[in-house]
This record gives structure tokens, sequence and C-alpha cells, in this order.
């Protein structure tokens, strides 16, 4: 057991771990900004400014009785939330946090900052996300219940359709990188240039694809089910949609796996469009505190848009993602190639 | 030891799932499932096509292999549209109701 | 360890295709059929082509099966509906039945003897510059020059089946559902 593979396995163990934590840091962080943003304090008595919130929530899910309708199919029942959870978690597994680290010299070669280095990891990731699409159709089939069945259908349908734009906005990027390997897409994106002569501005390929970067992170959203594309959990109309039958802990498996995808996806998009784990005034094995800061940026804007904009009724959301975003994200990709083949690059 | 696959492992891999895939096709009576199991037969043809690639050692094994699944994935979506079309007129899904063309 | 997973991969892709024929409710073939789409992706990986691995989730998992989930659960299949005889798995009823599945292991039977008549090959182990030779670029390089024609012609067929399948199951609007007659 040579040091750099024990130092890799503490990698990966670290990263399901963070993963853990960042739901748990997600729940309180949506209640708080969630509050704030309404004028109110949101949860300020469990701990100091709430903090211990989380642990409540948790305790209180695994106290609850774990209920199943008689007729659902149970095997199905029991897979669905199994897998959207995996699917999650997975989808993590080849996103670098930051640069190549030799633990302040105690390695002797430097191990990467991710789980697994393929180098076909943007397709991983969207292979990964399109197998997501399963835990909400079969919990929704599972269920056997009419607003499961309609949440699950829908859902799934919204995901399946904004996966397309979701695609089509990676090829833009995996075009000016020349590269589907993550991490050389972040490696691609150090240095700055000098607009002027005088002002540094990040080679960050949000720059160069402003269109691509808003594309991405809408079809993000709607791929995590998040508002204002959550019109499959609409509380108003279906109850709760695919996860309407589950309680405790398939429940927070659920919970989980949706506030996961949040960070997933967050952290694709700082990769591929904010320069990663770069930054200025820090060394470059510090670079994961740029890369936490910004994927919390990302997420706190996830939250933001959240409890802010209204929901999309479904219609209009599918007529969305197929006749407004497909289409740009199609007129993105033509005018990158068009450009990266003008220019040289 | 386990023994290391060859090349005619992979093939004699390939074989057998073809002909479960075919076993499938003759076997069912309902529409769905030959079509999963003629989705069955085109992937053993796909890792025929991979195997022989890695043997030879180029691409284009893996290159036809990827428009077989285009290909596969067109059939599919056309072949289940026909059966939501039928399954409207008979509301039935077993091939043996749509026997009137039958002498 | 490669042949360990490529015994394991197999295993789980004859017994899930099996399964998949011999099941009865056809949500869970079609739930088997992923799993067995995931261990040819395992296999895509052993024989050095991870590109196809990927498009294999992607394509087949991600979007053909789902696309078979969604006809399933809208025309609510529950189990095969056999006539009035109830038969349980693998029950191969007379007839026909005999008949297809002795013609079946006869195909098997005879697809595997001719396949031993090859010698034996071995894979050459991969050399160095394997990655590279299989990697996307040489994948896209050889896709989009000696086979430019085979993948527009892709193209217009894919386009072909997606308005082919909206039209096949459109409701025609003239003609009364069968609640209306």
């Amino acid at each position: 057991m040579s040091a750099t593979l024990i130092a890799q396995l503490v990698v990966i163990g670290f990263t399901f771990f963070m993963l853990l934590n960042s739901a748990a840091v997600l729940v309180l962080m949506e209640r708080k900004v969630a509050a704030f943003i309404q004028q109110r304090l949101g949860p300020y008595r469990v701990g100091p400014w709430g903090a211990m919130q989380p642990l409540a929530d948790i305790i209180k899910l695994m106290m609850k009785e774990e209920l199943r309708p008689k007729s659902a199919d149970t095997f199905l029942f029991y897979l669905a939330p199994i897998l959207c959870a995996t699917a999650a978690f997975a989808a993590f597994a080849v996103v670098p946090f930051g640069a190549d680290t030799t633990f302040f010299g105690l390695l002797d070669e430097p191990v990467k900052l991710m789980a697994a280095d393929v180098n076909v990891g943007l397709l991983v990731i969207f292979a990964i996300t399109s197998m997501g699409v399963y835990g909400i159709v079969l919990a929704g089939w599972a269920s056997n219940s009419k607003y499961s069945l309609l949440g699950g259908l829908r859902s799934s349908a919204q995901m399946i359709s904004y996966e397309l734009s979701y695609g089509l906005s990676l090829a833009a990027v995996i075009m000016l990188a020349g590269t589907l390997s993550l991490r050389e897409v972040v490696d691609a994106q150090a240095g700055y240039w000098h607009l002027f002569g005088v002002l540094p501005i990040p080679k960050w390929y949000v720059f160069l694809q402003p269109l691509g970067f808003f594309i991405f992170m809408t079809a993000g959203v709607a791929e995590t089910n998040r508002a204002p594309f959550d019109f499959p959990e609409a509380e108003q109309e279906l109850v709760a949609g695919y996860h309407t039958e589950y309680s405790s802990m398939t429940f927070a498996l659920f919970f989980m796996a949706e506030y996961i995808n949040m960070v997933t996806v967050s952290a694709v998009a700082v990769n591929l469009f904010l320069g990663g784990w770069h930054g200025p005034f820090l060394p470059e094995y510090l670079g994961w505190m740029w890369f936490l800061l910004k994927v919390f940026a990302l997420l706190f804007f996830y939250i933001w848009m959240r409890w802010t904009l209204p929901r999309y009724r479904y219609d209009h959301l599918m007529e969305f993602g197929w006749k407004w975003l497909l289409p740009a994200a199609t007129l993105n990709l033509l005018v990158t190639a068009g450009v990266v083949i003008w220019m040289g690059w | 030891m386990l023994p290391e696959p060859t090349l005619n492992t992979y093939l004699a891999l390939s074989a057998v799932l073809f002909s479960i895939g075919t076993a499938g096709v003759f076997l069912r009576r309902n529409l769905i499932t030959i079509l999963l199991s003629v989705e069955v037969m085109l992937n053993a043809v796909n890792l025929t096509f991979v195997a022989v690639d890695r043997f030879l050692g180029t691409v284009d094994g893996q290159i036809i292999a990827f428009f077989v699944m285009t290909v596969a994935a067109a059939e599919a979506a056309v072949g289940l549209a026909i059966i939501i079309a039928l399954f409207r007129h008979r509301e039935s899904l077993s091939p043996d109701a749509f026997t009137s063309l039958k002498w | 360890m490669d042949a360990l997973f490529f015994w394991i991969f197999a295993a789980v892709m004859v017994v899930a295709s099996l399964l998949v024929v011999g099941q009865r409710n056809p949500m869970y073939s079609v739930l088997l059929l992923i799993v067995s789409f995931a261990a040819l992706s395992g296999l895509y990986v052993l024989l050095n082509a991870p590109f196809m691995a990927v498009v294999q989730i992607i394509i087949y998992a991600g979007a053909i099966m789902v696309l078979f989930l969604f006809v399933v659960m809208l025309l609510n299949v529950r189990t095969e509906e056999d006539g009035a005889e109830t038969r349980r798995p693998f029950d191969i009823g007379p007839g026909p039945r005999r008949f297809g599945a002795v013609l079946a292991v006869v195909l098997a039977v005879q697809l595997i003897w001719a396949l031993r008549r090859i010698a034996e090959a071995p894979f050459a182990p991969a050399g160095p510059d394997a990655a590279a030779q299989t990697s996307v670029y040489a994948i896209g390089l050889r896709l989009f020059r000696e086979y430019a024609f085979a993948f527009e012609a892709t193209s217009v067929l894919i386009l072909v089946a997606m308005v082919g399948a909206v039209i096949l199951a459109r409701r025609d609007p003239h003609l009364p559902t069968r609640k209306e007659q």
C-alpha cells in the first residue's frame, strides 16, 4: 500500500464525507437565506444562529415512521431513492476540487484532488445525471398513486428535455478547451488576459461563453428540479410530486439527492466556466478555498432564485426548454465553432 | 485463477447474448418485450464490433457500433410509437391480437 | 484483475439478459435490461473503449430505456396476458414455444461451434499509446473524415424517425377515440 494509494483513498473518502456534509449545510443555508429574503430570521434556536438545525432535521427524519402504500411495488419503491442518491453521489466522482497536491510535501508525487480522473470526465457526468432520471420515474411509478405518477412523469420528461441544452452547452466548452477531462478544462482557464494592457481579467470561460453559462445554469436548475422549474414538486398542485408517498429515511434520500445534484451542477459550472480553483492572492495548493467560495456563490444564487422567482407552469416549462433554450444552445455551439475555426484556437 | 479473456471469449459471449435475444423474439407474446429482445441482440453485435476493434487496434469498430446504437435508438422510437398506435386500436399488447392479415 | 471484472460483467450481462427474456413483468424487464447495459458498459471499459462505454450509458441506458419505461408506464402494462392460461416463468408451453426454444439453443450451439474453429486470438497488451489511439479525438477524426457521409445520413435518419414517431403516436383528431365510440 503505497503512500499515494492511501492518499488517493483518503481523498475519495473525504469527498464523500464532504458531500454528505454539504447536504446538511445546504439545508441550513436554504432556510436561512429564504428567511432573510422573506424578512424574517429563520431557525435561530437550535445552536448559535441555528447552526445545529440540520442535525435536528436529520434526527427528526430518522425518527419518523417509515410508510409504504400497501399496493406499492416494494422492490421498486425502495430502489428509487437509492438510485437517486447513488446517481447524485457518483456524478461528483469526476469533479476535481483542487490542484494536484502533495499534502505539504508528505507525499512523493502529487495526488489529484478528485475521486477519479477519467479522460472522458464530462461525458461521465452527463451519463450519470441521465441515470438520475430513473430514480424519479421509478418513484412515481412504484408509489402507485396518481399524484406521484403524474409528478414522476412530468419531472422525468422535464429532465430529459433539459439534458439536451445541458449537453450542448457542455459541447461548446469542450470545443474551447479541446479536452473532455475536467481537470484539463480547469487548467486551460489559468492565467489572465490584460485588457487595455492594464486590467487583468481571469481567463475564465464565462467571459468567452456568457450565453453558454446562462444556458448551463438554467438547464442545471431544471435538471435538479429546483425553482423556478420545480412544477413537478409543486406543493400547491401535486402535493409533493414523486416523493409524496415517501417518509423518513427514503424521503431523506431524495432530499439529499436533490441537494447533492445542486452541488454537482454548481461544481461543474465552477470548473467549466468560472475557472475552478484558480484565483488571485492564494498559492496554488490552497486553490480549493477559491473553489469552495465559488461553489457556494453559485449555491446562493440557486437558493436566491428559488425564493424570488415564481414557478413556471408545466407547459411553459417544456416550451421554454424545447423552443428557446435548445435553439439558443445550438446557436451558441455554432457561433463558438465558427469563432474557434476562424481564430484558429 | 480465472482464465484471461481472449477475443474468442468475447465472441462466444456475444453469440450467447445474441441467441438469448433471438429466443426472446421468438418466445415472448408481448410486443414491448419483443422490442427489448431486439435491443439485446443489437447490443450483442455492438460487443462483437468493439471486441474485434480492440483486437485489431483500430477505432472503426467503435464508430460502426456508435452508428448501430444510433439506428437502434431511431428504431426503438418508431417501434414504440407503432406499439402505442396499435394499443389504441385493440387495447392489447399481444402479437396474437393483430392477426387479421393471416388467412 | 481485469479477468475477474470480465467474468463478473459477463455473468451479470448473461443473467440479466436471460431474465429480460424470461421475466413476466415488463417493467422489471426494462430495468434488467438497464442492468445489462451497465455491465456491457463495463465490458467496453475493459476493451479500452471508454468513449463507447459512456456513450452506451448516455444513449441506451439514459435515453432509449427511458423511452421504453415511459411507454410501459403510459400503457399501464402490468403482467403479460397470455390468453386465459397462467404460466409460470420459463414454462415453455406446447407447440411453437418449444420449437422456438430449441431453435435458440441450436443457434447458440452453432455460433459457438463456428467460433471455436478460428484460431486462439489473445489480445495484444495495450501499448503506451493505446489511450491516445482510442481517445475521443481519434474517434472524432475517423468519424468526420472517413465516415462523414454515414454521419450525415444518420442525422437524416434520426430526423425521419423523430417525425415518424410523433405522427404515429398522435391521436388522429378526426377519428373518435374508443371512449366516444
